[in-house]
């Protein structure tokens, strides 16, 4: 079947997981403004992205398997942005303020 | 061949049905066609439980005052029709009961990839009936099958955590059904059934589970939310603590209007497969037919805000809903267009399932259009929330959905239970089924536009005589339900045996014998031709190779 | 003449994991993997909806859900993370071993992944202990008082519902993992894995990381929300 990755590859892996684990903390800690949320759902991201690849061994995987984890980040995102579309432009109405 | 009628109760080759007896054979069967037929028998039951209470809806409509029930009873009429329709006859269907049958059938394959869990999605089915119900028995809901919030979640006095609970539950058989079907048509498919040789239906059921595992959570939780903040009275959708009504729309709407895909997804591909066999012609066009279903599958997750014009949602977002609710219809089309020039220059017979194929390609036809009627955003002001919705939607789940799933029964009904059916009482019934429908709910698209709001139990007196044509046509409707249902229980004794292919149609399920062995196949078949080619199969008859 | 399942020689050469319905392990594995991962599709859905409404509510009332900030422990809450990223380099490890048939260290790493499950739910357990204490529970009547900010008390309760509900739907899937674990564990202790079958501790494995991941998210949208404003 498929590579089976070494006991040093994951060590790694959960090491700049656990890193990433204190800057998310840390970071939450500076001013940023909007930017703040931006940072921490980007790292969050980042950090989703390798125990996907590596601890799932979707790296590994078929492109059909692939296809498939990425459909339903893809799908959340379209539900999450559609949303948007309302809540966002109610406030470009005159009497519509919501956000 | 002998040409002296068989004794129907001479002894059967082994097949599915015979081959074990006895309730622990059929409670815990792994074999996808039993788990079929609980299915058809469990869906029938709904469906006519969902029909007694369109008929209390229809007899209250015979006259204008509110005198039969009062208006909180009606409320709980409509809201039990829609529930018990919706999500425990229309949703499960025809993917549990003939895309259960014939998927693995079609692709070549001894069962789904998981029969277990397959199982398992008919007892949580039962289980989720059994909450709605219920919920009848208790009392009843009236909050709409919406359950719009903040009445849903906080002010109505009804079993809503009873009703939601048990459609909570039968999104869980839905999901199953759906992740079952997508992993047997990646992995499953018998050597040489490539994609592009694959039956319409199989793609069909594909595209439906699709949607089901992506969108059926959605709904779970959103009603999980309203039965939590019915329990703990907290404020996620009451305006009055802060909460948004409309998101409570905007979750519950993006599943449930991909959730109408799924109950005319499967329809459309039993259309494809009853259009090729009854015109004796290949699918014209079958990249776009089967394109057109994935291309519903995903433009449907776009467009639910088209049941939120008038409801506060921005106007932008209408817009955009709007436009791509237009989009929407372009695949359905493709499919019509698909449909009709098959027929062109076809060798069409009229057996019954041809009969209903008709029927939906005409019905739905209209459906599809006064949903653009819908989307419209200005003619939408006028009409929603009016009968004239109530005749869209029917004519689509009705019109389409169940004559597709009637034309399905009928077309496959030689092959699980190994009898023919009686032609000339179908027929009779078909047409008992057309017309009622037609005389049910042409006159509602009238009465919406001239104004007769939907869910209300009284009406202006002017709308009566439409309102009385209505009523007759539903029991004409009603009438040509029952007589399938007595005529298929009946052949199952004295109707003359099918043999393997009564239909002389092409497809691996036709090559097996009636009713299916267990394992479907005697040895694996290996697939060589096309689908639909039946211009190798009419050559083969006519020169009797 | 041959069963349904072929000629009795033909029976013995498979392994006895193999379900009939299917040609071979591989095909089995295979599916199995895909199966798992149309479930996990389907949860992805059902935080992700909880997710969106977050999101709406969260840009509807900025300072209500900044001021929530407040009362959140980050200190357990990067804590649990932690502690759950560690579980998952176990679990990853558990698979590995699996693979290669290393039964002893499979059994090792599977306890040490279900005992780092086990405490991320003390951790929780202590964290909704603190909550009711400094009476921020407004799911159950009455033990809701925000006289902090009373101006947002409102609101607050709003958040405070979805820290609940999204906390505690993770959770349960927390207790459904661990109920797998057991199994895997029992099973593994039987000597029913190997490195020719051993794929419910892979699936099971996809479901541990993903539950994982959706923590992963949760962490920052919960308990650092403004950590760094000035409220009125």
């Amino acid at each position: 079947m498929h590579e089976i990755p070494s006991v040093r590859t994951y060590v790694t892996i959960w090491a700049i997981l656990t890193v990433m684990t204190f800057v998310t903390y840390y970071v939450a800690q500076v001013e940023l403004g909007a930017w703040n949320i931006v940072v921490a759902l980007l790292i969050a991201f980042f950090k989703m992205m390798l125990v996907i690849l590596f601890f799932m061994n979707v790296k590994a995987e078929s492109p059909l398997t692939k296809l498939f984890a990425g459909a339903g980040f893809f799908w959340m995102i379209l539900l999450l942005g559609q949303f948007f579309i309302d809540y966002v432009s109610r406030g470009w109405m005159p009497e519509g303020k919501l956000w | 061949m002998s040409t002296v009628l068989q004794d129907p109760r001479a002894v059967e080759t082994p097949n599915y049905l015979n081959q074990e007896y006895g309730w622990k054979s059929w409670l815990f069967t792994k074999d996808h066609k039993r788990i079929a037929v609980l299915y058809i028998i469990s869906i029938t039951a709904m469906f006519f439980i969902g029909g007694i209470f369109a008929s209390l809806i229809r007899v209250e409509l015979l006259t204008p005052q509110g005198d039969l029930v009062n208006s909180d009873t009606y409320n709980k009429f409509f809201t039990m029709h829609g529930i018990v329709m919706v999500f425990f006859f229309l949703i499960p269907s025809i993917p549990a009961t003939l895309g259960n049958f014939f998927v693995p059938m079609m692709i070549g394959a001894k069962d789904l990839a998981f029969p277990r869990i397959n199982l398992l999605s008919w007892y949580i089915y039962i289980a989720g009936a059994a909450f709605a119900l219920a919920a009848v028995v208790l009392g009843g809901v009236d909050t709409g099958w919406t359950f719009y919030t903040p009445f849903s979640s906080t002010y109505s006095n009804t079993f809503v955590i009873t009703a939601a609970v048990g459609v909570f539950i039968a999104g869980f058989s839905s999901i199953l059904t759906g992740l079952n079907f997508i992993v047997t048509v990646h992995k499953m498919r018998a050597p040489g059934m490539t994609w592009g040789r694959l039956p319409l239906f199989v793609w069909a059921n594909y595209a439906t589970s699709l949607i089901q595992v992506l969108g059926t959570p959605v709904v779970a939780i959103t009603l999980a939310l309203v039965g939590l903040e019915r329990a703990f009275h907290i404020g996620i959708f009451d305006p009055a603590i802060g909460g948004d009504p409309i998101l409570f729309q905007h979750m519950f709407w993006f599943y449930s209007h991909p959730a109408v895909y799924i109950m005319i997804l499967p329809g459309m591909g039993v259309i494809s497969e009853l259009v090729t066999c009854y015109s004796r012609k290949g699918i014209f066009g079958y990249p776009f037919v089967a394109g057109s279903s994935l291309g519903i599958a995903i433009i449907g997750f776009l467009v639910w805000g088209h049941h939120m014009f008038v409801t506060g949602m921005s106007m932008y977002a209408s817009l955009y809903f709007s436009l791509l609710s237009f989009l929407v219809a372009v695949p359905s089309a493709i499919k019509v267009f698909n449909w009709t020039a098959t027929m062109f220059r076809g060798s069409i017979s009229f057996d019954t399932p041809m009969l209903y194929a008709f029927g939906f390609i005409g019905l739905f036809t209209i459906g599809g259009l006064t949903g653009l009627f819908l989307a419209t955003l200005g003619v939408d002001v006028h009409v929603t929330d009016t009968y004239f919705v109530v005749a869209h939607f029917h004519y689509v789940m009705v019109g389409g959905m169940v004559l597709a799933y009637l034309g399905g029964m009928h077309y496959w009904w030689p092959k699980i239970s190994g009898r023919l059916y009686p032609e000339g009482w179908a027929k009779f019934a078909c047409l008992l089924v057309f017309a009622g429908f037609n005389l049910t709910f042409f006159p509602q698209f009238i009465l919406g536009y001239l104004g007769q709001p939907r869910r209300y139990h009284a009406y202006a007196p002017e709308f009566q005589v439409l309102n009385v044509m209505s009523t007759a046509g539903a029991s004409i409707l009603g009438l040509g339900y029952i007589i399938p249902l007595i005529y298929f229980l009946w052949s199952m004794k004295y109707g003359p045996k099918a043999g393997n292919n009564p239909w002389r149609a092409t497809g691996l399920e036709w090559q097996t014998s009636s009713p299916p062995p267990t394992f479907n196949f005697e040895k694996t078949p290996i697939v060589t031709e096309e689908a639909y080619s039946y211009h190798t199969q009419n050559q083969k008859e006519t020169h009797g190779g | 003449m041959a069963d349904a399942h072929g000629t009795v020689a033909e029976h013995a050469e498979h392994s006895p994991h193999l379900r009939h319905h299917f040609d071979d392990m591989a095909q089995q594995f295979d599916s199995a993997t895909l199966g798992m991962w149309v479930f996990l599709l389907t949860e992805i859905m059902f935080f992700g909806g909880m997710f969106g409404a977050y999101t709406v509510y969260r840009g509807m009332y900025p300072e209500a859900f900044a001021s929530t900030s407040q009362f959140m422990n980050p200190f357990y809450g990067a804590l649990n993370t932690a502690v759950l990223i560690v579980s998952s380099l176990t679990m990853a490890l558990a698979v590995r071993a699996s693979r290669l048939g290393e039964q002893k260290m499979l059994q090792l790493f599977l306890i040490l992944t279900m005992i780092f499950g086990l405490a991320f739910l003390v951790i929780k357990g202590f964290e909704y202990h603190e909550h009711w204490v400094d009476m921020k529970v407004p799911i159950i009547g009455g033990h809701w008082n925000y006289s902090e900010f009373p101006q947002f008390a409102r609101q607050a309760q709003i958040m405070f519902c979805f820290y609940f509900f999204m906390t505690g739907f993770h959770a349960l899937h927390m207790v459904v993992r661990l109920g797998l674990m057991t199994t895997i564990f029992v099973m593994a202790k039987r000597g029913t894995f190997s490195s020719s079958y051993f794929t419910p501790v892979e699936i099971s494995g996809l479901y541990w990381h993903f539950v994982d991941i959706v923590w992963i998210f949760l962490f920052p949208l919960l308990y650092l929300i403004g950590r760094t404003k000035k409220l009125i």
